[in-house]
């Protein structure tokens, strides 16, 4: 049913943090390799090994660089998949149900016997984070792996995404965006936590957390005042300006050995 | 957008297909029997010519019905309604103008109203679209519905509607054209609220997520060189409004008229184009798209 | 309205069986869970309860089901039929491939064993490989880490018995401050993420020192974009300002390092500048207690650090008075050197000033008892909350033994090794370099060679030289050249072979190495060198035999290809007599096993070498009636002793597979392997966890674990004696003496003390754009690119320019450039990078293809968009003055000198195809599929 639920139990989602994402691509590939294994068709791809290869992938890392008023420019790497929206434009364009949120969790998800591969929904989902495959011609996305989280047959710890399992750097959190005392809340809170897009009303439930402030230790010598730098600077200040005379220090420094 | 020629030819030859039906069921031209059954043929081959094609690009045609499930929330499956509702209601009305030589006027005036929410359903698949801030504004069921009431006023030889319509038709596609350039940036969405990481900076894309291509590139990520664009809109708008109009303007004959409704079939056909391929959509941005027009 | 929804089977059934294995999608070593439907791998994640990776995985060890089921995997033993490169073969059995390769090598062997060059590539059976090749008789065997790391590995254990290259780690749950030098992805790809992502999410910082900021550097706290080649200056700086204001750990410099051992200060002595030691050689340093000369470990001994010492007239001072007299000088002052490394001088003070405050003002204790080796108990462990790493980024410079060395010396000054918070080893390390074999090249005809082949020079004496001072190996390795070139000079093999320069070959045997492409610096030189013929119309290397899985450009080059399996069909043993998967706080080793079985006609390689070696009659190989002695791999796995009790694996050892480290064979032990999940851990003892080199408790739980055979307790080298030694014979001191034209560059380059010098080298003038690559993380080398899955996130490599370098050429994203150095000139693609040094571009590495190689098509973007910087290298520098060719490399050691690369930029016509294009190689597997809808459980 293409209406959005009018509540959801829980908020199920995804933390991604900006500041340690080190743009591996590991959840992408965990993602797809698990996505084509298990819920529903699996994501192919074309011209695998020719001049254009392209395939089916629900969760994809790009990269930014970002020039301060000041100071270097920085890199962010920025893994994106479904946000689980709220108010998901691409469930209410769906003209045949195939799209849909759950009640329980606020998963939304496709029902690939539903779906005619209209592309409507992938239309109006502002992010991205829809792709029809296009060997099986249904739309494909994250499932925010509805089929690991609640499955018996995985041991108690593996009831987790897999992207979020893979993670190296573990800038990747699941969990219950609805529940303030939740890990994943309590993150957003601490580390101010954005909706990406939100103007575009989506109400995503996943957040980002962005980069802590960089270059901080030290500023370029023509500006001595701003960085931290004048606090440090006692801290080397010379025991001697001579050899000899480091000797002596060093004689003394041992005594207190 | 990517600009693809089943969805270019199903907005147009419908949009024109059922402008027409909407005349016919208004009782312009008042025809009936053979001259009615032509009119029909034609407003139908357009009509249903261009709803098939739309399924052109479904993944799935076979499960076509089941987009008429979901019309309290999705505009396209009203459109489904609208078109079968449409479509039978003007059969109905056009068996009695055939078979049976009479014009049953309540009937007319049903299928012609639901030949306009029809166009109006599909412009609404456009505009609702907050992603494409080009097409979201009630510009777009105005171009809709303005282009496919003047192009029927023009198959259905309603030459002085059709002079009118089709001038306020170019009107109301270069204030679409002049409001849709500015869309994106008015719209609010740019790199660094898709990113939000403007507060630190000025966000430029680096490397893209993969160097091969995928759906979203191909679909949505279609750039057309802004003078090749306005090229076309000069060409578009000649076709479609200014030289049927001017055709129209000259004393009748069928050759002038005919060249008339290919120039704005031509029109239309390239302003859809222009429809798509200008349109940009939001997640363009995140892979760098756009840039020029969003700084 | 109700909300009506699919119901949902919530609880598919994930796999029929999971078999636990490794991964061998890159060296890292990950433990991976196999998931298996219907006998095929139908799903590959991280095992948690493994050491290395603790449940993760990368991109390329998910994308693993992809390798394993590549296209491009080779499908019989192959029979070269047309041209050298052409890649023309024809399929034949494994028995004639053995026959023939039996019939090139049985006569070598009994003439002149060291015709045969057998060299392999990032392989982890090396103590494996090397015992074949000893056992042949030749002494050109080395591995691939002459031009990997040997920098690294090297200066970290002559200096501190230890390196950061695989054998070592920070503490990532102490430290509070983590500097990164040069590193885009290491060995360590997994456990640096996760310990990055540990220190981020306890709110420590992360200092990256790179000229490009991506990845690890992108996440750094603070990012700086140093000149290439210049860290040296910049540690050497740092070190500079930390001695000048007493901020060094004086009570750890004492206790733990040379810094108190007196040094000969007899100029005409010829031991002028060695240690002073005991007649049982120990170092001698002066007990502040006594003011006495006396072991360095004698019992409660306080060693002086700024005593001097009066013998006949001479007056010895200590290591820690030399270091004063050179780092104090005003040449290291920040502000002498802050243009040379491109950062400005307050920002070298102000970091080296946070390393001081986190050392000494954030140092903590640990309550745990810990006993030294001179026998006295300390109540708690001093945390030093700093901790390094480095890797490529300072070693692959023809500077890098001694950057890597400046370093290490950081480390030490601010005493962060081996404490808590700071940098740990990983066993079997700590091992002084004193502990390792040395190199041996003894051959005699019919017989194996007289040692092992790799292994620690300590001077002029150790040298791998001729009676006449030739060299004696064909790479040239512990020569004058490089004499501290531990893991040999695999790029030099081909060159040296081609110019039969020390000597010609016969046969050139090769496994699991891309050297007629991304291994080779001048690959357009190496592909000419291999299909090069002599007057008689034969090739100049007459024979190549190679290993590969997969239809790479290597093989297009080789006679005879020996196809191996993949890494889920063979076993294969990470072992602790090699590089094996432990921790800091674990001895741990592993195996593969085959979980699933080839469908080709295919063969795990070091099988091929049990029943070669057999068919050869290598001693080793054979059982004294002489029938093949290992049946296949795990046969040798099992049951091969390489000391009494020790062998390939040190877990389920004795009959009943009770013993750890040392016992008996045990028959069930692969099994045992097997249900612990492909793995044995070891973990050390709280009270062994730091000062490992120093701390009896760790050195007998060594001796327990195999690991060694009696305690060996060392000092830290801060004064590495070895390079005193080659600097005195320089001087012309001793019987073995230099060439002369490689005096004055032996005096200068291998400094006791570390120190910086420049590697431009003379002949590159007008070229003065760095020019690097970097490691995809989702791409390994070249095998990543037969992946249909990771090729489309690197299918080809735009050079990346910084903005100042853009502008200046008059290039905008998608332009074309030449690029060109001394050796040649390339034609590719460019983009704008803003977080990046101002002189420098780069590339990701080894994205580029030949044309037809990896069953990839002709137009794939690899071979059309994608490019090496390769082309642009050469393993010689240009000539200089005097005509000579200096080799490409690290005149310590050898290491090739891949980073100092330097080009000249311009903006080129628009074109379709990168330059330079070779011409496509026949594939001998033919071509890929066009849809992949990859699901085995359907
Ligand atoms: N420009 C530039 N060039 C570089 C470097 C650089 O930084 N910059 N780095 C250098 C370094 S450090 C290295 S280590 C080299 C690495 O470069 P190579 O050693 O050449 O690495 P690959 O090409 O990945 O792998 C070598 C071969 O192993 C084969 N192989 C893969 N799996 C198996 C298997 O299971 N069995 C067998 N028998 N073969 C297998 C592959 O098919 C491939 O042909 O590149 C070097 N080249
Ligand atoms: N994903 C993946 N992992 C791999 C490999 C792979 O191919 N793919 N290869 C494996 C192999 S064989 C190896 S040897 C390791 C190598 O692992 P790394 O040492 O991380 O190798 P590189 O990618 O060559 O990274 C070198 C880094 O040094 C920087 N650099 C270059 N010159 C300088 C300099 O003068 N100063 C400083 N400070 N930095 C400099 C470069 O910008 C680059 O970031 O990775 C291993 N791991
Ligand atoms: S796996 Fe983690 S670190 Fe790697 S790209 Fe994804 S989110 Fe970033
Ligand atoms: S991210 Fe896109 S696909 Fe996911 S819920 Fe939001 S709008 Fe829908
Ligand atoms: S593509 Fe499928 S899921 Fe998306 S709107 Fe169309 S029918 Fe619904
Ligand atoms: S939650 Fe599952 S489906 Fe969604 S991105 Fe992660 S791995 Fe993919
Ligand atoms: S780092 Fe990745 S490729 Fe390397 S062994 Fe680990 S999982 Fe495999
Ligand atoms: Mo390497």
């Amino acid at each position: 049913m293409t209406a959005l639920p009018e509540r959801t139990d829980r908020k199920l989602g995804l933390v991604i943090d900006l500041d340690t994402c080190v743009g591996c691509h590991a959840c992408v590939i965990s993602c797809k390799g698990w996505n084509t294994e298990n819920y529903g068709a699996p994501l192919s791809d074309q011209d695998p090994y020719g001049g254009a290869p392209s395939g089916t992938f629900l969760n994809r890392v790009h990269s930014y660089e970002v020039q301060p008023p000041e100071g270097a420019a920085q890199l962010v790497h920025f893994p994106k998949s479904c946000l689980h929206c709220e108010d998901a434009p691409c469930v209410t364009v769906c003209p045949t149900g195939a799209s849909y949120k759950r009640v329980e969790d606020g998963i939304v998800l496709v029902n690939e016997s539903d779906c005619i591969g209209c592309g409507l929904c992938a239309w109006a989902c502002p992010y991205g984070a829809r792709e029809l495959d296009a060997a099986e011609g249904v739309m494909k996305k994250c499932t925010l792996c509805v089929d690991r989280i609640y499955n018996e047959n995985l041991p108690e710890v593996d009831r987790t995404p897999a992207c979020v399992r893979t993670c190296p750097a573990g800038a990747r959190h699941f969990g219950d965006l609805s529940d303030p005392a939740s890990d994943v809340s309590r993150l957003v809170s601490e580390r101010g936590g954005v909706d990406l897009m939100p103007e575009q009303g989506t109400k995503p439930v996943n957040k980002y957390l962005p980069p802590r402030p960089r270059d901080r230790l030290a500023r370029d010598a023509a500006e001595p005042t701003t960085g931290e730098i004048d606090v440090l600077a006692p801290f080397l200040e010379p025991v001697a300006e001579t050899p000899q005379g480091f000797i002596g220090w060093l004689d003394r420094a041992l005594e207190k050995l | 957008m990517h600009p693809a020629p089943s969805v270019i030819v199903f907005t147009s030859f419908s949009g024109l297909g059922f402008g027409l039906l909407f005349w016919l069921g208004i009782g312009l031209p008042a025809v009936t029997g053979w001259t009615a059954f032509a009119f029909f043929t034609i407003a139908y081959l357009f009509a249903v010519g261009g709803l098939v094609s739309s399924t052109f690009h479904l993944g799935h045609p076979e499960r076509a019905l089941k987009a008429f499930t979901q019309w309290r929330t999705s505009w396209l499956s009203r459109e489904g309604w609208a078109a079968v509702a449409s479509l039978i209601v003007m059969a109905a009305y056009g068996a009695g103008l055939v078979f049976v030589q009479s014009r049953w006027p309540v009937l007319g005036y049903v299928g012609a109203a639901l030949c306009l929410l029809t166009v109006f359903t599909t412009s609404m698949i456009y505009a609702q679209m907050k992603t494409i801030p080009r097409w979201n504004s009630v510009l777009t069921p105005l171009n809709y519905l303005s282009i496919s009431l003047g192009g029927g006023a023009l198959l259905a030889g309603q030459i002085t509607w059709a002079i009118w319509l089709l001038l306020a038709a170019g009107v109301l596609q270069i204030a679409a054209w002049l409001r849709g350039d500015r869309a994106l940036t008015d719209s609010g969405t740019d790199l660094a609220s898709a990113t939000r990481l403007g507060t630190i900076g000025k966000v430029r894309a680096f490397e893209p997520p993969h160097t091969g291509t995928n759906y979203l590139l191909k679909e949505f990520v279609h750039v057309v060189g802004r003078k090749h664009a306005l090229k076309l809109r000069v060409i578009a708008i000649t076709l479609m409004s200014a030289l049927p109009v001017l055709l129209l303007l000259l004393p009748f004959t069928h050759i002038a008229a005919a060249a008339a409704v290919v120039s704005h079939l031509a029109g239309v056909l390239t302003a859809r184009w222009l429809f798509f391929a200008e349109a940009e959509h939001v997640v363009g941005l995140y892979y760098g798209a756009h840039a020029g027009k969003a700084a | 309205m109700t909300h009506h929804q699919p119901e949902l089977d919530l609880s598919p059934k994930v796999s029929d069986e999971v078999r636990k294995t490794t991964c061998y999608m890159c060296a890292c070593r990950c433990g991976i869970n196999v998931h298996m439907k219907d006998g095929k791998v139908a799903y590959i994640e991280g095992n948690r309860d493994h050491p290395v990776n603790r449940g993760v995985l990368c991109a390329k060890g998910s994308a693993g089901i992809m390798q394993h089921n590549a296209p491009s995997r080779l499908r019989a033993p192959l029979k070269r039929v047309g041209p050298r490169g052409s890649g023309e073969f024809e399929e034949i059995t494994w028995d004639e491939a053995l026959e023939i390769a039996t019939g090139w090598l049985a006569p070598i062997r009994e003439t002149a064993p060291e015709k045969l060059a057998f060299f392999t590539g990032r392989d982890q059976s090396q103590s494996f490989t090397s015992l074949w090749a000893q056992s042949f008789g030749t002494p050109n065997y080395a591995a691939h880490g002459g031009f990997c790391s040997v920098n690294m590995a090297t200066a970290g254990i002559y200096t501190m018995g230890g390196a950061f290259w695989e054998f070592g780690q920070p503490d990532w749950d102490h430290t509070k401050l983590f500097m990164l030098f040069g590193v885009a992805e290491d060995h360590d790809s997994n456990p640096i993420k996760m310990g990055i992502g540990k220190i981020k999410a306890r709110g420590a910082r992360v200092i990256g020192v790179n000229p490009i900021r991506t990845g690890y550097n992108a996440v750094a706290d603070d990012w700086v974009g140093i000149t290439p080649g210049t860290d040296g200056l910049f540690i050497l700086s740092m070190v500079h300002c930390l001695m000048k204001s007493g901020r060094i750990d004086l009570h750890y410099l004492a206790q733990y390092t040379d810094a108190p051992v007196m040094v000969n200060a007899d100029e005409t002595s010829p031991q002028h500048g060695l240690l002073l030691r005991d007649e049982d050689g120990k170092e001698q340093v002066i007990d502040r207690r006594t003011g006495k000369l006396c072991a360095f470990d004698a019992p409660g001994v306080r060693p002086d650090l700024s005593a001097t010492y009066e013998v006949d007239g001479v007056t010895h001072r200590p290591v820690f008075h030399h270091m004063a007299e050179k780092y104090l000088a005003d040449t290291y002052a920040p502000e002498a050197i802050a243009d040379k490394v491109g950062i400005p001088a307050k920002r070298i003070r102000a970091i080296a000033a946070e390393l001081a405050r986190i050392a000494f003002d954030e140092a903590f204790e640990l309550q745990r008892e810990w006993t030294d080796f001179r026998g006295e108990t300390h109540k708690t462990m001093t945390g030093r909350p700093v901790s390094f790493h480095a890797m490529r980024g300072i070693s692959a410079h023809a500077n890098g033994f001694q950057t890597c060395r400046a370093l290490h010396l950081l480390q030490i000054i601010l005493g962060t090794v081996e404490v808590p918070g700071g940098f740990r080893f990983k066993p079997p390390y700590p091992k002084p370099a004193t502990a390792h074999p040395k190199p041996h090249s003894g051959v005699n005809p019919g017989a194996p060679l007289n040692g092992p082949h790799l292994g620690f020079v300590h001077g002029p004496d150790d040298l791998a030289l001729n009676e006449d001072g030739s060299p004696a190996r064909i790479d040239k390795a512990f020569t004058w050249e490089n004499p501290m070139s531990s893991h040999g000079l695999m790029h030099m093999v081909i060159s040296n072979a081609h110019a039969g320069d020390p000597y010609k070959i016969d046969t050139l045997f090769m496994y699991m190495a891309n050297m007629s492409w991304n291994s080779s610096l001048n690959v357009g030189g190496v592909m000419e060198m291999l299909t090069d013929k002599n007057e008689n119309g034969d090739y100049v290397i007459p024979r190549i035999i190679y290993s590969d899985a997969y239809s790479s450009e290597m093989v297009a080059y080789a006679d005879l290809i020996l196809p191996d399996t993949t890494y889920l069909e063979r076993h294969d043993c990470i072992s602790l007599l090699d590089r094996p998967i432990c921790e800091a706080d674990a001895a741990a080793d592993a195996i593969r096993w085959p979980v699933v079985q080839p469908d080709r006609d295919v063969r795990g390689f070091q099988s091929v070498l049990c029943e070669l070696g057999a068919k050869l009659g290598l001693p080793a190989f054979v059982n004294d009636d002489g029938s093949q002695k290992y049946a296949d791999y795990a046969d040798y796995i099992t049951n091969h002793m390489r000391r009494p009790g020790v062998g390939p694996l040190f877990g389920y050892r004795g009959a009943a597979g009770r013993q750890t480290g040392r016992g008996d064979a045990n028959p069930n032990q692969l099994d045992r392997y097997i249900e612990n999940g492909g793995f044995f851990i070891s973990h050390v003892p709280e009270e062994a966890a730091y000062y490992k080199p120093w701390n009896r408790d760790y050195q007998d739980w060594a001796v327990q674990n195999a690991l060694y055979d009696a305690p060996q307790p060392y000092l830290f080298s801060l004064y590495v004696e070895p390079l005193r030694r080659f600097q005195l014979a320089a001087e012309g001191h001793g019987e073995r003496q230099p060439p002369d034209h490689l005096r004055q560059r032996i005096i200068d380059t291998m400094s006791p003390l570390p120190i910086w010098y420049d590697c431009d080298s003379a002949g590159t003038e007008g070229y003065d754009i760095h020019a690097l690559t970097q490691r995809p993380m989702a791409m390994y080398h070249s095998w990543g690119g037969q992946n249909a899955w990771l090729r489309q996130i690197h299918g080809h490599n735009p050079l990346y320019l910084p903005t100042n370098l853009m502008r200046a050429h008059d290039l905008k994203d998608g332009d074309w450039a030449h690029v060109s150095s001394p050796h040649g000139r390339i034609t590719v693609p460019v983009m704008e990078m803003a977080a990046l040094n101002p002189n420098t571009v780069w590339t990701w590495n080894a994205i580029g293809k030949r044309k037809g190689a990896w069953a990839l098509d002709e137009d794939a973007p690899e071979a059309t968009k994608g490019f090496l910087l390769n082309h642009l290298m050469h393993e010689l520098l240009p000539p200089k003055g005097d005509g000579l060719r200096w080799s490409n490399s690290d005149p310590v050691t050898g290491q090739a000198a891949w980073f100092d690369l330097k080009v000249k930029i311009e903006k080129a016509e628009q074109i379709a195809q990168t330059r330079p294009d070779f011409p496509a190689q026949t594939s001998p597997v033919g071509k890929g599929p066009r849809l992949l809808r990859w699901k085995v459980g359907r």
